[in-house]
């Protein structure tokens, strides 16, 4: 059973590497590289984890094997990796919590800017500010009005904290200035499956996992935090128009390895992913998410770097003004 | 009408070539991994996602569901046989099932599990196909307030799981409850008894603790006394139920069908109490209650159907909400849309071959496994035939790559050991594992609903009360307790009691 699992996929793999064989010829990667993501398999992270590393796949000629190693809101996966051997043949895929574990987690046992290498950013997924279907308020400013008006009836919802959705709820607290009632939920379903219900007011996630409901009319979107609309969700404002330009913010993810991985490796993980972001169906799968990949520039080690850099200055004042840590 | 076009699409669907092979590679997939203690169905299919890529979407999905619903099968089977459960729903199985076959009934029982989970994966699938609209409405009236009544309700009912002092059963239910706040709170962050280990800052997994305290306990208790045992395993005979065991089975189906249907519905982790409550539930209306816990078949046939009854609705709020019940659920969600399709509200209108085909294939793969595993009971059978100091060691390997397959987490794999010691110390104490672990997973939804309804209610305590549903568990919750020591009952169970010394 283990064993018919295990014949089944080297079956897989040895038709892949076949093909491969004639593709590559030398050099990096020699045998099958693993892609770690710090989240649960069947997540909104794991998805585009899993879109990307199949057709990195192909360019390299190596599996890429995607494991998810969960917990600690991500740094345990990533601790993995920041220990893992540095040649280049484990990757770590992740989001913006890269950046904001350095703040949340007093005790890392990694230093966040010292650990990794770079491959490149892989897309900027936008958020959406939803609330219950029958919330009275039609427009942002309506809500933001409602919210002040009622400020001790008005419930935030997220999906724990670090997750993004408790990122962007601090977020629009800090825009609007008030702070609204928080509850917290393990996992981005049962928030949402509230919010469909109407026991809670206001959430803000990722198009990952908006986009449908929103589509569906069961819940009531008031803004995209990108800086422009969204093909998906054409009706929906950005928090610019709406009038709340500061909460502009993405969900950024980026490929990583562990820091001394050779400059071969490196180069080769980048020009993979410049050919996944180009590619015409996963061009299309992020679109259906509301999201779409980086472009060609971003998905470089400078580009990388300097995002992770500016996030955590960026996340750094937020995180430490809310006063709540991970641990 | 309009339900048997759909019906009609659905099966037309679920009946191509194609589709039946990927279903029946599914459901034997499923069947196979749920017999290895575990690993489960979350890992499996995690592990084939990638393959699901080349396949048609509704192929890959006919194909994952299979795995899902196999899995809860062959969970069964190793709770039966080796005391070993994969799940928490075939934890309850293990119970009386592992009874049964210690007396020689291992057939009957696989048998009893088999017929019941098609009996219930039929009529659940004809409740998904006729009521999940309707059904998703009332799902969705369930808030934190409701779900702590529930909790509540389980708690209370646990005490039935044990058949012998009430006293030690509470115990175990309260240990469970303090191992369940291992982990980080999620309102405040606050690591809790996490030993300063990061690995546990998700607090421990069921898994290992589940394979700990009944398994490697299991194994523990029977290294001690090796001889007993194989007199007990030679003398496997009949593996098919008498027409007295066919009668003891009817009303344990049907009501554990019922009570696994409408518990499945509710995304907040209704499935889980599933096997629980319909086990409680025989054990109230069971003319003998002192033979459960001695290898009642009502204890197998009962929390089998209700466990699959509660596999097959649980698919409800994924097709109609496009929100995850459990992490199986959760992946489903991901290999759709790797496809293509992200669930939502919409799938049954925008995609109805594929919707309707994944509900027709349910039935298919339900009738597949019965199909598959009553010639199988006397292989099975036969594996507990094997000398134990060959099977013992396997199965404890198996059980260490399972359960690091869940997180890839060795912590977890000490936990397994942990636990294991655990268990035959509690054993040698005349304590049972199952309330510890329906404590263990009822304690973090009870702890969190509780203080999420407080929020919801600004801290007033009287929303448990004020909203109907609510209050309804609530008053039921209060009436089990009523009856659980009422004076005949109380003498039964002291009845029971003293028959163990």
């Amino acid at each position: 059973m283990k064993i018919l699992n295990a014949v089944l996929g080297a079956t897989a793999l040895a038709a892949l590497s076949l093909v491969s064989a004639v593709a590559n010829a030398a050099g990096y990667p020699e045998r099958q590289i693993t892609m770690i993501v710090p989240f649960a398999a069947g997540g909104p992270t794991d998805t585009v984890a899993r879109l990307v590393a199949e057709n990195m796949s192909k360019t390299l000629g190596q599996q890429i094997v995607v494991e998810n190693v969960g917990g600690a809101g991500g740094t345990l996966g990533a601790a993995r990796v920041a220990n893992a051997d540095k040649d280049g043949y484990t990757v770590l895929l992740h989001h913006i919590g890269m950046a904001t574990s350095d703040s949340l987690y007093r005790k890392l046992p990694y230093k966040t800017l010292e650990a990794f290498d770079y491959v490149g950013l892989v897309t900027d997924v936008p958020m959406t500010l939803l609330a219950r279907k029958d919330m009275p308020a039609n427009d942002l400013k309506g809500l933001v009005e409602y919210a002040k008006a009622n400020k001790d009836k008005v419930t935030v919802a997220n999906a724990g904290i670090g997750a993004a959705s408790h990122l962007c709820g601090m977020l629009f607290m800090s825009s609007i200035q008030t702070a609204l009632v928080t509850v917290p939920y393990k996992g981005t379903g049962p928030a949402m499956t509230d919010l469909l219900g109407g026991q809670v007011d206001i959430m803000c996630d990722q198009t990952t996992n908006t986009t449908k409901q929103i589509q569906g009319g069961t819940v009531k979107a008031y803004a995209v935090t990108s800086p422009a609309r969204l093909d998906v969700l054409k009706d929906v404002p950005t928090v610019k128009e709406a009038g709340l330009p500061q909460m502009e913010v993405g969900i950024w993810h980026g490929i990583y390895t562990p820091k001394g991985a050779p400059k071969e490796a490196l180069d080769k993980l980048s020009g993979a992913l410049k050919v996944a972001l180009a590619d015409k169906n996963i061009g299309a799968r992020f679109a259906e998410l509301g999201t779409k990949p980086s472009p060609e520039s971003d998905a470089t080690p400078a580009a990388l770097k300097a995002k992770l850099e500016s996030e955590i200055a960026r996340w750094k004042p937020v995180i430490e003004a809310a006063g709540q840590y991970a641990d | 009408m309009e339900l048997f076009h759909n019906l009609a699409l659905g099966f037309s669907t679920a009946t191509s070539l194609a589709n039946l092979f990927f279903c029946l590679i599914g459901v034997l997939l499923g069947t196979l991994i749920g017999v290895l203690p575990g690993i489960g169905a979350t890992a499996t299919i995690a592990m084939l996602l990638p393959i699901t890529f080349q396949l048609e979407p509704v192929s890959s999905l006919i194909m994952l569901a299979g795995i899902y619903y196999g899995a809860q099968y062959g969970g069964s089977t190793t709770a039966i046989l080796i005391n070993m459960p994969g799940e928490s729903s075939s934890a309850v199985t293990a119970i009386d099932g592992y009874q049964m076959a210690r007396k020689g009934k291992a057939g009957v029982a696989l048998a009893t599990a088999a017929m019941g989970s098609f009996f219930a994966g039929t009529v659940s699938t004809f409740l998904v196909a006729i009521f999940a609209p309707p059904l998703t409405t009332i799902a969705l009236k369930f808030g934190a307030a409701e779900y702590f009544s529930l909790m509540v309700v389980g708690l209370v009912s646990s005490i039935a799981l044990a058949h012998g002092s009430i006293i030690k059963a509470l115990a175990m239910v309260a240990l469970g409850l303090l191992l369940g706040l291992v982990g980080t709170d999620i309102y405040t962050g606050t690591p809790r008894f996490t030993l300063g280990i990061r690995e546990y800052a998700d607090g421990l997994n069921f898994v290992a603790v589940a394979v700990g305290v009944f398994g490697i306990a299991e194994i523990l208790r029977n290294l001690e006394n090796e001889q007993t045992r194989s007199v007990l395993m030679s003398k496997v005979s009949g593996l098919m139920p008498s027409k007295e065991e066919f009668k003891a089975m009817v009303g344990p189906v049907l009501r554990g069908t019922a009570v696994g249907s409408i518990l499945g519905i509710l995304p907040g982790g209704g499935a889980i109490l599933a096997a629980f409550a319909s086990y409680t539930i025989e054990k109230k209306v069971s003319k003998n209650p002192q033979e459960f816990g001695h290898g009642a078949i009502a204890g197998v046939a009962g929390p089998e159907s209700a466990n699959n009854a509660g596999a097959q609705t649980s698919f409800i709020p994924l097709l109609t909400l496009g929100i995850p019940a459990n992490p199986v659920m959760a992946l489903m969600i991901g290999a759709m849309i790797i496809q293509g399709i992200v669930p939502g509200p919409n799938v049954a209108t925008e995609q109805p071959a594929l919707f309707w085909g994944i509900i027709a294939s349910m039935w298919i793969g339900n009738l597949m496994l019965v199909v598959l595993n009553l010639p199988l009971i006397g292989l099975w059978v036969k594996l507990l035939t094997i000398p134990y100091y060959v099977l013992f060691p396997i199965i404890m390997a198996f059980c260490a790559i399972g359960v690091y397959s869940v997180n890839s987490n060795v912590y977890d794999l000490y936990s397994v050991a942990f636990f294991g010691l655990i268990g035959y110390v509690l054993s040698k104490l005349r304590c049972e594992p199952a309330p510890l672990l329906l404590g263990f997973v009822l304690g973090p939804l009870l702890e969190e609903n509780l203080r999420r309804a407080m929020i919801l209610s600004r801290g007033d305590p009287m929303t448990f009360v004020t909203r109907p549903i609510s209050a309804g568990l609530l008053i039921f919750a209060a009436l089990v307790l009523v009856v659980v020591f009422l004076p005949s009952v109380k003498k039964k169970r002291e009845e029971v009691f003293v028959e163990e010394e």
